[in-house]
Formats: C-alpha cells, sequence, structure tokens
C-alpha cells in the first residue's frame, strides 16, 4: 500500500509535468493545426536557461523564472515568423520536416551554449519531504502541480474571459472568417505560439530541480507530452491535463510493479491503443476523419 | 519520344555508373560510403512509395529496417541458418508485421497516422534495447557473418558494393513498374483524394496496406544488407531520429520521384561527412538546411530544381 502510494506520488510529479508539456501542444494544434515537434527543445532552453540565470547570475527564482519563460517564448515567436510563416506550402509533412529540423537546431544551439554535460538545480524550496502514510512526498512535487494548476486556471480565464482570448479562440474556428471579422489573425498565431513555447519553457523550469538537465532532455519529454495530449485529446486544455496526470500514474506504476524497461513503453503504448480506440482522445473536441 | 524509352536509358546509365564506380574507386572509405548510400536508397525508395505516391505519412519506418537486421542478426547467429534463408525470413516477418499493424494504423489520416506510426516505431525500438536475452540490449548485437555466394565472398568492399546496388537496381525497376501500372495509378488517386478515390472505385484501404507491407520489405532488405555489411548492430541505429531521416531522405529529393529517392538518399548520406568539418556546429548547420530546403523548395530538389530551370527557360524566350 506504502508503496504504491509512492509510485502515485511520483507518477503525478512527473504526470504534471507532461500536463504542462501537453498542455502546450495541444494550445498550438488549436489555433493553428499544427505539431511542433521542436515543442521538446523549448523544454530544453527553458530548463537550461532558468539554472543558468538562477545558478551564475544569481537572479531571485521568480525572476529568474519570469525571464527564462519570456526569454524562450520570444525565440518561439521569431521561429514562427522566420520558419512557419515563410512556408510555400503548408501541408503536414512540410511542417513536420521543418519542425523536426528547428529542433536538431536548437539542440545543436543547446549543445553549443550549454556544452555537454548535463546541469542540476537545487530544490526551489529547503522543506523536508512530508510523511503521508510511510509515503514521502517532496516539496517540489507539490511546486510542480500547484504550478501545474495555477496555469490552467489562468488559460481557462484567458480563454473564456479576456477579448484576446476568445479572438484566439475564434482563430482557432477558422482563420479566414476571424480576419473578416476584423481580428488581426496573423498576430493570434504568432501570439498562440509564444504562449506555447512559454509552456513549453515552464515545464522546463519546474522540472530541473528534479532532473538532470542536458542539452538532449528534450526529445523524450517533447514526445511523450505529446503522447499525453493525444491520450487526453489534441486540442483540449483540461482532456491535455488528464491525459498527463493519467500518462504519469500509469508510467510510474508500469515501473514500479511491472518492469523498469517499461517506463519509455507506457507512453507510446497507450498512445497507440488510443488511437485504435478513440483516436478523438477521452474528451473529444475534433472529430477524426477514419477510413 | 515516349516515356519508357527514356526510362530504359536511365535504368541503363545508372548500371553504368555503378559499374565504373565500382572499377574506379578503390578507397575502401569511398566505396563503404557509397554501399551506405545504396542502403539508405533502398530505404527511402520503399518509403517513397508509401508517402510519395499514396500520400500516407510514416514517422516509424526504421523499425522494419531494424526488424530486417535483428532477424538476419538472430537467424544467422543463434540458429546458424545461412543469410541467403535469413534474408526471405527478414523480408516476410516485416511484412507480416506491417500488415497486422497497418490495418489499425492505416484507417488515420494525416498526423494521427504519423503519430500512429511513431509511437510502433517507439515500441519496436524499446524492444530492440529491453528484450536483451534475444537481441542483444542496449550493447548491441555482435559477430553477424559475412556473406558468401559459393566461392564468391562479399566480404570485400568492393563486391559489396556490387551486391547491394544490384539490389537497388532491381528495386528501381520495380518500383518503376509499379507505379506505371493501375496499382501506381490507383495510388496516387489516394494521394490526391482518399474519398474521391473510394467514390470512382479504388480500394483504397487494400491498396494503402499493400503498399504499406510493399515499403516495409524494402525497408526489411535494407536492413539484411546493413547488418551483413557492418557485422555489429545496436538499437541506437532504429531509433526515432533515423525514422526521421529516412522521411528527410524522401521529402528534400522529392516526393513521387524514383530519381528523388536516390538524390535524397546520397545527400543525406554525404551531409554529415561534408559537415564534419563543422564540428561543433553540425548539428545547427543541419537544422538549418532542413528548414530552409523545405521552406524554399517544399517539392524537394528534383521537383524545386526542375521549376527553376523551366522558369528561368520561360523567362528566356520572352
Amino acid at each position: 500500500m506504502q508503496e504504491i502510494l509512492q509510485y502515485i506520488f511520483s507518477g503525478i510529479t512527473s504526470g504534471a509535468i507532461y500536463a504542462v508539456i501537453a498542455v502546450g501542444f495541444s494550445m498550438l494544434y488549436n489555433s493553428t493545426e499544427l505539431i511542433n515537434f521542436a515543442h521538446g527543445e523549448f523544454v530544453m532552453l527553458g530548463a537550461l536557461s532558468f539554472i543558468t540565470l538562477s545558478g551564475p547570475f544569481q537572479l531571485p527564482l521568480l525572476s529568474a523564472f519570469f525571464l527564462s519563460v519570456a526569454g524562450v517564448a520570444c525565440i518561439g515567436m521569431l521561429f514562427e515568423r522566420l520558419a512557419i510563416r515563410t512556408v510555400r506550402e503548408p501541408n503536414p509533412i512540410v511542417l513536420i520536416i521543418i519542425t523536426v529540423g528547428a529542433s536538431i537546431f536548437l539542440r545543436g544551439v543547446g549543445m553549443l551554449v550549454w556544452g555537454k554535460d548535463a546541469h542540476t538545480m537545487p530544490p526551489f524550496s529547503k522543506h523536508p519531504p512530508l510523511d503521508i502514510e510511510g509515503a514521502k512526498l517532496l516539496a517540489q512535487s507539490i511546486w510542480i502541480v500547484a504550478i501545474m494548476f495555477l496555469m490552467a486556471a489562468g488559460l481557462h480565464l484567458f480563454y473564456k474571459k479576456t477579448l484576446t482570448g476568445k479572438a484566439m479562440q475564434a482563430c482557432a474556428i477558422s482563420q479566414k472568417a476571424a480576419w473578416l471579422a476584423g481580428i488581426p489573425s496573423k498576430f493570434m498565431i504568432l501570439l498562440a505560439f509564444g504562449l506555447s513555447t512559454g509552456m513549453g519553457a515552464v515545464a522546463g523550469v519546474i522540472i530541473s530541480p528534479i532532473t538532470m538537465c542536458g542539452y538532449d532532455m528534450g526529445t523524450m519529454l517533447g514526445l511523450k507530452g505529446f503522447c499525453a495530449a493525444m491520450l487526453g485529446g489534441l486540442g483540449s486544455l483540461w482532456g491535455s491535463l488528464i491525459g498527463g496526470l493519467l500518462l504519469g500514474i500509469l508510467e510510474a506504476l508500469g515501473v514500479g510493479l511491472i518492469s523498469s524497461g517499461l517506463k519509455d513503453a507506457t507512453a507510446f503504448l497507450l498512445l497507440l491503443f488510443i488511437l485504435y480506440v478513440r483516436p478523438s482522445g477521452i474528451i473529444s473536441s475534433v472529430n477524426v476523419e477514419r477510413f | 519520344m515516349n516515356k519508357p524509352y527514356w526510362y530504359r536509358i536511365a535504368y541503363v546509365a545508372v548500371a553504368a555508373i555503378v559499374i565504373l564506380t565500382g572499377i574506379l574507386v578503390s578507397n575502401a572509405y569511398y566505396l563503404q560510403l557509397l554501399t551506405f548510400i545504396g542502403i539508405n536508397t533502398l530505404l527511402a525508395l520503399g518509403l517513397n512509395m508509401l508517402m510519395g505516391y499514396a500520400g500516407q505519412i510514416s514517422l516509424g519506418h526504421a523499425a522494419f529496417y531494424g526488424i530486417g537486421a535483428y532477424t538476419t542478426a538472430i537467424l544467422t547467429v543463434h540458429y546458424a541458418i545461412s543469410p541467403w534463408l535469413a534474408l526471405p525470413a527478414a523480408i516476410l516477418i516485416a511484412m507480416a508485421i506491417a500488415y497486422i499493424v497497418g490495418v489499425p494504423t492505416l484507417k488515420l489520416s494525416g498526423y494521427y497516422l504519423g503519430m500512429g506510426t511513431l509511437g510502433f516505431g517507439m515500441i519496436i525500438h524499446i524492444l530492440f534495447r529491453e528484450w536483451s536475452s534475444i537481441t542483444g540490449g542496449a550493447s548491441g548485437f555482435i559477430g553477424i557473418p559475412p556473406l558468401e555466394f559459393g566461392p564468391v565472398s562479399f566480404a570485400s568492399g568492393r563486391n559489396y558494393f556490387y551486391l547491394v546496388w544490384g539490389f537497388v537496381l532491381l528495386s528501381l525497376i520495380i518500383c518503376r513498374r509499379i507505379i506505371d501500372s493501375r496499382v501506381g495509378r490507383g495510388l496516387r488517386s489516394i494521394h490526391d483524394g482518399e474519398k474521391t478515390a473510394r467514390a470512382v472505385g479504388v480500394d483504397t484501404s487494400q491498396l494503402k496496406l499493400q503498399v504499406f507491407v510493399l515499403s516495409a520489405a524494402f525497408s526489411a532488405l535494407a536492413g539484411f544488407l546493413y547488418a551483413h555489411l557492418v557485422y555489429f548492430i545496436s538499437p541506437g541505429t532504429f531509433d526515432f531520429i533515423t525514422s526521421i531521416r529516412i522521411v528527410t531522405m524522401v521529402v528534400i529529393g522529392g516526393m513521387a520521384s524514383i530519381w528523388g529517392a536516390l538524390l535524397g538518399a546520397s545527400l543525406l548520406t554525404l551531409l554529415p561527412e561534408w559537415l564534419h568539418s563543422f564540428s561543433e556546429f553540425e548539428m545547427v548547420v543541419y537544422g538549418l538546411i532542413l528548414m530552409s530546403v523545405m521552406i524554399f523548395l517544399p517539392q524537394g530538389l528534383t521537383r524545386g530544381l526542375m521549376d527553376i530551370y523551366e522558369r528561368s527557360k520561360k523567362s528566356q524566350n520572352r
């Protein structure tokens, strides 16, 4: 019982990170119908720049957090302006190759700037782990889950209450119609890129104290975040959260109860399962065409 | 001048170039590089049939490449079976797995199909890494025997080069024949619009499955040739990055073009060799090249360069 509780705690921790990454994927897909294979690299950029800003640059945690997220969001918008908007034939295959090219490029940049060694970061607060029924709950886990909920609530309010958020949703439904109604749809897409990559950076920042961060950490995180987004339903905010948490918990239980070799396989087995059974995800917002 | 005539000349020209290269190039490193180009051409050719002609993306083709390599490794080392019997076994196993996976996966389309094939590729990669009692695990599989045929040994670089390029030529001809047939026209109709194709009586799901299985067979052949060339295989060769590299070969070379597969495979095999001089900047430059080709020539190099040529000819005539 105590062991299972421990697995669930660590599952929720990694699940919350997958959820934040998945929300980034989902948001972007929602407003641009594009899957950004470089998303994991933005997570890496967020984590490493946060470590650099709070370590060698001695900035307080909060300002390091905002600076690195804002910086990564700017890189994301630059990426949209330079590499996505200029595409002549925006079909899925071309966009997949471009974002894959961007991910290789960013990984190369990460290697040049931060070197090949892994970096680490002390936890946000020095609070000792809580003891619940014999299972240890790290303070960092509470931080991660709290930040995930704050972000989800913020996004929900942004979409429902602000004019910009509503305009963005209008763009997601139909870019042309939104443009006709006076919404600057190109700017909205730019903004969506900024938000989505910024969200990736948040995931990177909150994961930095609990894992080794190196220039190659992004690929696997990105793919798993992607699986989580698919699991919950691509394009749905709450679906992505549920998908992320579910993936994290099942992964931790699979590792603990069956075999550690299963760790990376869980995400992809779940991905295939959901694609075969219900490709629109647990919470479906889109209708997937199947032949 | 009718088309088939030109095709025949092109094959003869490629065959002549292959034979001449084999005679003229004696540097072992260059021969091996050219052999790798041949293997990559087989991979790109198979995926091009699926992606370029039928318009179905696969982000997990390294799985079939790996299945080909691991099948022959396991059969020849653990069971001491002749490699020439392992070859059909490797191809058949890859085809069978492609069939089983293809039935549910090919129902999906667009990004969802990409994700389904990606998931399959990752699972096979993890299987190679974790099933260590059979595959040797993460440290790899050693001791794969060299190929021999009667008195002819393919252990030398030149003989292996001829063997691989013989297979490449054969595959080029097979693909050309398929594309020019009724099946080929059916495939292209799927590319242009699956609903329309169904409406005019093309059995799209059957056809997609067939071309998926065919491309898996080509990839398994490439895997077989790779395993007996380097005698050592490890899971890292058959990961997600490899799948992406195969897709890149197809797209950069030019989709729906047999010669595009050849061009793309050649470029993508040679590019890392050229980029070695950039050392630290290798990944940055590689990523930039990938992005800029897709931004400026989304049809790939063969089609894109041809368009530029035709446009310049038109402006001259004016």
